[in-house]
């Protein structure tokens, strides 16, 4: 295949799974500035941060009102990363490799663009926004489904799956990147009950607050929640799973084309360097520098498999 | 009822012809949609609308905001052909189309036809669209249009005319196939009632046509790649529509380079040969380093390869001299000198502005004809006489005196109608048709009918999409 159609398949899928995961961080903003206005600002600069548009934001507003991040998060057209510009993008990569697409994921996808645009044509009102924010969950299933019950198994299609498990590992450890101080045992925390409003805001980005109280029970742990989001193999949106899937995905295309590339060992490294350890170990030698350290592997793959698989002249 | 009138014209229906009766290829629809609930095909209509849209079949109009994504409109009454009528077309337009190419290998070889005083030199050498470089040239299996469209009207029972011939790179083929699909999906019945020609065999006919004008170099099976602009452009859909039943790459000029005296496409595992483009950009575009240096939609060094007989491009580059609609007025001449024959399907009567005194006679009667551009396509830049104000009169009177070669002029055809349904029920419009032509060394092959195009508005005689034309599903029956 080509190498642009396999960086646009590749594109498509990164950007469909970040319109879901910034759903999901404005989902979690919005409950926590609810229920604790004293520190809305903080919360909202926080999931502005960990979606990477805080920058953006700050070229044009003075200060983190509710409505305006979600306006700004969901469908400003000057920013880039909205939801709006990122389904837009979505689609246009997804009409650049139509030839790869079978009728039924493209008009998954077409008709998700068309249903946001109409949905996020006008400024969406407070009380609108939990259907709002469903709807746009909604509709990235719709596509995964399509994609899951329509495309071959082919190399196209494990170029989509790649982009969709980079981005997913690359919003995980954001997440934690922004709130690892909340799970580092600091002299603030001893003796005082941990904070159960910020843990849910965490298990709720990742939709996964349900998950872990079935795993886990009532007892929720700093040590828990990381081992939880980094290690747990079972669970979709944690670092392991996903880095499980992009050796799945490389070691396909390894095999199909008879070469090893770069990429496929970096990703191989990832996971049997950096997720091979107990939590414990992890947390010895620092969670903060553990997360940066991933992250920084993590951008440095998405690099090699655009050059490894020509994505680009 | 059926029966238009504007103007003073008075127009041929083919469906309620010149008695107001249902004329023979329509009655079987008649009976079915006499039949028929309106609100049940009103819905219909509806479904098709919502279909287009998922699918994506949208076009951008140049120069608006490329977010405005347009729906031609589809209108769900089919043009219905005749089996005896469509012998009579195809025969036609076969007769024209080997005409053409045989022109066009003429004018890039012994230019006799220039020699023999039957065209007019300055009509080559003026035409931006001549291109010295393939003086020549021998194109793989000596076919310039791969790939035609000629365009047709109809202006009673038995009159037809072309009214131009598109050799570039002519457009809408996609919507003739998705207009069937869309038609055998919203009325499943009429199909098992009237025989009616399949279409859907295009796609493949397109790739055994484009395969078998595969250059010298390549041995074994050719591999074909469809060039597109990109995603912006206005007919990219059918760019990728086409790749995509062909089950060829769709390349864009950033994906294609020359490695190893071969056009290759980056594949993720590295540069694979093409043999055989069917290029959707025009020739000025098709190589920065022969063409024009600021193209980004080529292939740097194409040209070389293509004159080493190393690289098939369909249509061949310089093809576009015959859609000039001053040539136009020669094709009579042109038929003759090549086949020998008389033209099966005549011409509309043309003036040529560039004349003098042809030129006096069209500023005289300005009011009542249709202007066009040499150059022009698209249905811009034209005056309908009969329509215009008398300013527009007056603003193109001074654009004709200032650069008359620029200019043909014809009468205005009475362009026959066929209903279009409308929520009062069946209403007149008029229309025109684009048959699409395949060429290849093993001959010629005619999809049956083509794309009907219908002006939406009541009384309009322009069609073009760009300008709010429809469509419609074009049946020729079985006999």
């Amino acid at each position: 295949m080509l190498g642009k159609t396999a960086g646009a398949l590749y594109w498509m899928a990164r950007y469909l799974e970040r319109s879901e995961n910034n759903a999901r961080l404005i989902d979690a903003g919005f409950r926590i500035a609810l229920t604790r206005s004293s520190t809305a600002a903080a919360e909202w600069r926080s999931v502005l941060v960990t979606a990477g548009q805080d920058y953006a934001f700050r070229q044009t507003q003075q200060d983190y009102h509710s409505q305006r991040v979600v306006d700004f998060m969901l469908r400003d057209p000057a920013n880039p990363s909205s939801i709006m510009s990122v389904i837009k993008q979505a689609r246009d990569n997804a009409r650049t490799a139509r030839t790869y697409l079978t009728r039924e994921a493209w008009e998954a996808i077409n008709t998700s663009w068309m249903t946001l645009g109409s949905l996020l044509k006008r400024q969406v009102r407070e009380d609108d926004l939990p259907d709002v924010l469903a709807a746009i969950r909604q509709q990235s299933g719709l596509v995964r489904g399509a994609f899951a019950g329509t495309m071959l198994r082919n190399d196209g299609y494990n170029f989509s799956r790649l982009g969709t498990f980079l981005e997913r590992a690359d919003n995980t450890a954001r997440i934690l990147d922004v709130k690892y101080y909340l799970l580092l045992p600091s002299v603030a925390h001893i003796g005082t009950s941990i904070d159960n409003v910020q843990w849910e805001t965490i298990l709720r980005s990742v939709s996964a607050h349900r998950a872990y109280h079935w795993l886990y029970g009532t007892e929720i742990s700093a040590l828990k929640i990381a081992e939880f989001l980094i290690l747990y193999k079972q669970m979709p949106r944690s670092l392991a799973f996903c880095c499980d899937k992009m050796n799945d995905n490389l070691g396909w295309l390894a095999r199909t084309y008879g070469e090893e590339t770069d990429a496929v060992r970096m990703g191989a490294s990832i996971c049997n360097d950096r997720l091979s350890r107990p939590i414990a170990s992890i947390f010895d030698g620092g969670l903060h520098e553990f997360i940066t350290d991933f992250l920084r592997a993590n951008a440095a793959l998405a690099r090699q498999i655009e050059r490894d698989y020509r994505f680009v002249d | 009822m059926l029966r238009g009138k504007g103007w003073g014209i008075s127009f041929f229906d083919e469906m309620a012809g010149q008695t107001g009766e249902v004329r023979a290829p329509y009655r079987d629809y008649a009976d079915w949609f006499g039949r028929e609930d309106a609100s049940r095909i009103q819905r219909k209509a509806q479904q098709a609308e919502a279909f287009f849209r998922t699918t994506g079949i949208t076009f951008n109009v140049y120069g608006q905001d490329e977010a405005d994504e347009r729906l031609i409109p589809f209108d769900v009454v089919p043009r219905i052909i005749s089996a005896s009528e469509w012998r009579r077309l195809s025969r036609g337009i076969e007769q024209r189309v080997r005409a053409l190419n045989a022109f066009l290998h003429d004018i890039y070889h012994r230019q006799e036809i220039l020699r023999a005083g039957r065209v007019p030199t300055e009509l080559i050498s003026r035409n931006d669209a001549f291109l010295p470089m393939m003086m020549g040239m021998d194109p793989p299996g000596g076919i310039y249009t791969h790939i035609s469209g000629t365009d047709i009207v109809r202006t009673g029972a038995d009159e037809y005319y072309v009214l131009e011939d598109n050799a570039r790179t002519p457009s809408g083929v996609s919507y003739m196939l998705e207009n069937r699909e869309t038609m055998l999906q919203m009325f499943p019945e009429l199909f098992a009632k009237i025989s009616v020609r399949e279409v859907s065999d295009y796609p493949l006919n397109l790739l055994k046509s484009l395969a078998a004008c595969a250059p010298p170099a390549c041995n074994g099976t050719p591999t074909v790649a469809v060039l597109t602009p990109g995603i912006h452009n206005s007919a990219y859909f059918e760019h990728s529509f086409l790749a995509d039943q062909m089950g060829a790459e769709l390349v864009e000029g950033h994906d294609l380079r020359v490695v190893d005296g071969r056009v290759a496409m980056r594949t993720t595992q590295g540069y694979t040969p093409i043999d055989v483009l069917y290029r959707r950009v025009d020739d000025d575009f098709l190589d920065p380093l022969n063409f024009r240096p600021d193209s980004l939609l080529g292939v740097p060094g194409i040209w070389d390869v293509y004159r080493a007989g190393r690289i098939t491009i369909a249509n061949a580059p310089g093809t576009g001299i015959a859609d000039d609609k001053a040539l136009y007025s020669y094709m009579p001449d042109i038929i003759e000198f090549y086949t020998g024959e008389k033209a099966l399907l005549p011409n509309v009567p043309t003036w040529r502005c560039s004349e003098p005194d042809q030129l006096k006679e069209v500023l005289d009667r300005l009011p009542e004809l249709v202007v066009k551009e040499v150059h022009g396509s698209g249905g811009y830049g034209m005056l309908v006489g009969p329509a215009a104000t008398k300013k527009d009169i007056a603003a193109f009177r001074a654009k004709l005196e200032a650069n008359p070669r620029n200019y043909i002029a014809q009468p205005t055809l009475s362009l026959s109608t066929v209903p279009i349904f409308t929520k009062a029920g069946l209403a007149p419009r008029h229309v025109d048709l684009r048959p699409f032509v395949l060429m290849s060394p093993q001959g010629i092959r005619i999809t049956p009918g083509g794309l009907t195009r219908v002006a939406m508005t009541k009384g309009s005689l322009v069609v073009n999409s760009s300008q709010g034309g429809g469509t419609k599903d074009t049946w020729v029956l079985e006999d």
